[in-house]
């Protein structure tokens, strides 16, 4: 899509995030009212949500700060849940790196899953021409403000949420919503599979290590078969497989 | 906790989640990424979601024990049917909490 102008290109990249938004509410209310059900204060969840802005990690950290976890310890879970923003970062910046600073930082700060989903594709095929940097910023953004927004809306509500609602399920179903459309090849296929199953195998892993390992093990398999396919092709001439491949 | 060392702690992971957001976009040029390693990315988003997604389906919340009687496993499976189809969040969010909530009621 071509846009007429930087306004246009940020509607746009509102408009496109949209959709997520549902996803998102319950996963921050969530996390506004078991911060407030620990007794933190609203100014200390909401500089929380601020630093952070990254809710896995903030989840993850709340429940370890609840089971009163080293703050070392605390620190190096939230950042191992994160490491995938260095790979994030790494697919972003053949298309971000030229910019300006001011870009690149606040395009960092609010990089997040939705907005990697969302533009990561399109970043690359091109197909935002020249106005893409206001795209990324305008799905980048919303994601931002309904995030804080739904923490503090949790953090107002309180503990009044009742517990038999299950809102927690919202947030693996959301994951879910982003995770299934991705699934167009045998190889990401195989990747998700393979990290799913090594992440319910290694559950007891301690310091949440099960999810890093899940992850590396489901980018292995993604390669191998990605490999073994490639192998295939040399044989049998597959340029649809090696167009769904990018 | 003192209210100064949780600040610490959030400011320590504030810190570093940002360093590694901007980590490459900063370094391109730089440092080269392998080729390999590029190949290796596209696979994290399914990865990572799948391992984020699939424990907290299998395990009731709260728990790292598998259990039989878990409504999440069979409300979770036709929101993935319905996410498949629709590729809808609002529907996959919806339907699947709808079926919890069902099979929670079916099953006592």
């Amino acid at each position: 899509m071509r846009y007429r102008n930087a306004g246009h290109a940020f509607a746009h990249g509102v408009q496109t995030l949209l959709p997520l938004v549902p996803g998102v509410i319950p996963f921050g209310l969530v996390t506004g009212v078991m911060a407030t059900e620990m007794g933190m204060s609203p100014g200390t969840t909401m500089g929380m949500t601020l630093l952070f802005y990254s809710g896995s990690a903030q989840m993850v950290a709340l429940q370890l700060l609840h089971n009163a976890a080293l703050p070392l310890t605390v620190v190096v879970t939230a950042l191992i849940i994160n490491l995938r923003f260095i790979m994030y970062s790494a697919s972003l910046a053949p298309h971000l790196h030229k910019l300006p600073r001011r870009w690149t930082w606040s395009m960092s700060y609010l990089l997040s899953d939705q907005s990697y989903a969302l533009c990561s594709l399109k970043l690359s095929s091109g197909e935002l021409g020249v106005h893409a940097k206001y795209f990324y910023m305008g799905t980048a953004f919303a994601m931002w403000l309904a995030w804080q927004l739904s923490v503090l809306a949790g953090v107002i509500l309180g503990a009044r949420i009742p517990e038999t609602w299950s809102l927690g399920f919202a947030i693996p179903l959301s994951f879910l919503a982003l995770l299934i459309p991705n699934l167009r090849n045998a190889a990401t296929l195989g990747a998700a599979i393979v990290g799913g199953a090594i992440a319910i195998l290694a559950i007891k892993l301690p310091y949440n290590l099960g999810l890093v390992t899940a992850s590396i093990g489901g980018v292995v398999a993604g390669v191998l078969i990605e490999n073994l396919r490639r192998g295939e092709a040399g044989h049998v001439s597959a340029p649809a497989m090696e167009r769904d491949a990018q | 906790m003192s209210d100064l060392a949780l600040w610490g702690l959030f400011l320590a992971v504030g810190i570093g989640t940002f360093a590694m957001r901007l980590s490459f976009v900063e370094l391109y040029g730089k440092w080269q990424m392998p080729a390999f390693l590029e190949r290796a990315l596209r696979y994290v988003p399914a990865s990572v979601l799948a391992a984020l997604v699939l424990p907290a389906v299998v395990y009731p919340p709260g728990q790292s024990e598998w259990v039989l009687n878990n409504p999440q496993i069979p409300a979770a499976v036709i929101a993935a049917l319905v996410a498949w189809k629709t590729r809808s969040t609002l529907l996959t969010l919806g339907v699947g909490m709808g079926a919890l909530w069902a099979f929670k009621f079916l099953g006592g």
